[in-house]
């Protein structure tokens, strides 16, 4: 999906106007604490979060998510917006709450990027 | 494919890399220097037959290499309407000139290409001495010169770093990263192991190893900051075939390995937690992205956590 329909579906605004290039979003996944994005989150995700911080944004990176929204009107600080843009990673904020923006994209065909845990697979 | 934001409306404070650019560029660093002047005695005749030689749509009129004047094709058109072509250029040309200075940046030419309609804009030096002519194509050709340069500066850190170990040739090559991690440092949180991956990716590893070893070490590094009394330090070595990361601070010591191992089993406080943290993964998360874990506890020494990826089997 692209990440423009994303954010539309949810009511989201782009809070992040110029970044360019961003891939088709594969799948979403929601979540408050960032060890769980990390534990079971697949690439090429969007991340639902109500969390609020830059940590979100490096998690984010180094998941290769590609898309953040802030769910229920949080609106990221400069800190966060400067970090996002930096790496060309769109953030979104939406007025919605993140049952609400997760049950709407998953009605619209977005998967889930969840997986089951520890499905890395050992070499 | 550039998708056009439909949800937005911030799109009019928005500045391009190429507007970036503009404000970067000099006009000295786009424009023509090869130009074709003529002196104020030149006859229009005469000017006719080098603007036809040289297929150009007009040239600068120059004394000692100072700007008096411009003929363009409308002043020529004016002169053969008059059927003058034996007087001089001076007659005829513009003498009333807009010109731009080779220190002033690109944006400033464009401006003046905006509000003025001009095709070509005479630049001078501070004294007025003409040192180049500059159109639109030359902006635009300087402009794609300078997003080239980028692309390749990009490229060429990428081929450099990932021809590393191959250029250089020793028993045993590895390259150590050594990150000092403060403790409560929410703000960098993230930052160090955002580099190694972005390390890793420029030597050459595939992206599934860096998004692992950055799992990896983005929960170590997180645990660094909430857990220690004084903050630690990452360690990573990177091999050809191996990746090592080492994580360690000076207490206060984790009192039972066995259970901090346990998925969902935490220590944090309600205030780590707050900021999204203390989930009880961590640990967990990092033995299912390494190959080996091993972790070392007191409360004299503090806590050791090795790390070990094999990049072998998986390497692209």
């Amino acid at each position: 999906m692209k990440f423009l329909d994303v954010i539309a579906l949810c009511e989201g605004t782009l809070l992040t106007p110029d970044v360019d290039h961003v891939p088709e979003i594969k799948g979403g996944f929601a979540g408050d604490l960032m060890s769980d994005v990390l534990a079971s989150i697949q690439a090429e995700a969007v991340i639902i979060t109500g969390l609020c911080n830059p940590q979100v944004v490096r998690t984010a990176l180094i998941a290769d998510a590609r898309l953040i929204i802030f769910a229920r009107g949080k609106n990221p600080g400069d800190e966060i917006l400067d970090l996002a843009k930096e790496e060309n990673l769109p953030v979104a904020s939406s007025r919605l709450g993140l049952y609400e923006i997760a049950g709407r994209l998953a009605q619209a065909g977005l998967p889930s990027c969840e997986m089951e845990m520890n499905l890395f697979p050992k070499v | 494919m550039t998708d056009q934001p439909s949800v937005s409306d911030n799109r009019a404070g928005v500045i391009t890399r190429v507007e970036e650019l503009g404000y970067e560029l000099k006009i000295g660093q786009v424009m023509t220097t090869k130009v074709v002047t003529f002196s104020p005695g030149t006859t229009i005749l005469e000017a006719l037959d080098v603007i036809k030689q040289h297929r150009i749509s007009g040239a600068p009129v120059t004394v000692d290499g100072e700007l008096v004047g411009i003929i363009s094709t409308e002043d020529l058109i004016r002169a053969l309407r008059d059927g003058r072509i034996d007087r001089s250029v001076s007659t005829y040309m513009t003498k009333d000139l807009i010109t731009v200075k080779a220190i002033d940046k690109v944006v400033e030419a464009l401006k003046v290409f905006q509000k003025t309609k001009v095709g070509r804009l005479p630049v001078v030096n501070e004294n007025n001495k003409l040192v180049g002519l500059i159109t639109k194509g030359d902006i635009t050709n300087g402009l794609l010169t300078a997003l080239q340069r980028d692309y390749q500066a990009e490229e060429i850190i990428r081929y450099r770093a990932s021809h590393l170990f191959e250029d250089i040739e020793s028993d045993r090559t590895s390259l150590i990263l050594r990150y000092r991690i403060i403790k409560d440092d929410f703000v960098n949180g993230g930052a160090a192991s955002n580099n190694i991956k972005r390390a890793l990716l420029r030597l050459g590893a595939n992206r599934q190893i860096a998004r692992k070893c950055g799992i990896a070490v983005y929960e170590a590094e997180m645990n660094l900051i909430i857990h220690t009394n004084n903050g630690g330090f990452l360690r990573v070595e990177i091999e050809p075939h191996k990746i090592t990361i080492e994580a360690y601070d000076d207490g206060p010591g984790i009192d039972d390995i066995e259970k901090a191992l346990t998925p969902g089993y935490s220590t944090a406080t309600e205030e780590i937690r707050d900021k999204g943290f203390g989930a009880g993964m961590g640990l967990v998360n990092i033995r299912s992205c390494v190959d080996e874990m091993t972790m070392k506890s007191s409360k004299e020494s503090g806590t050791n956590l090795y790390m070990t990826m094999y990049l072998d089997k998986t390497e692209s």
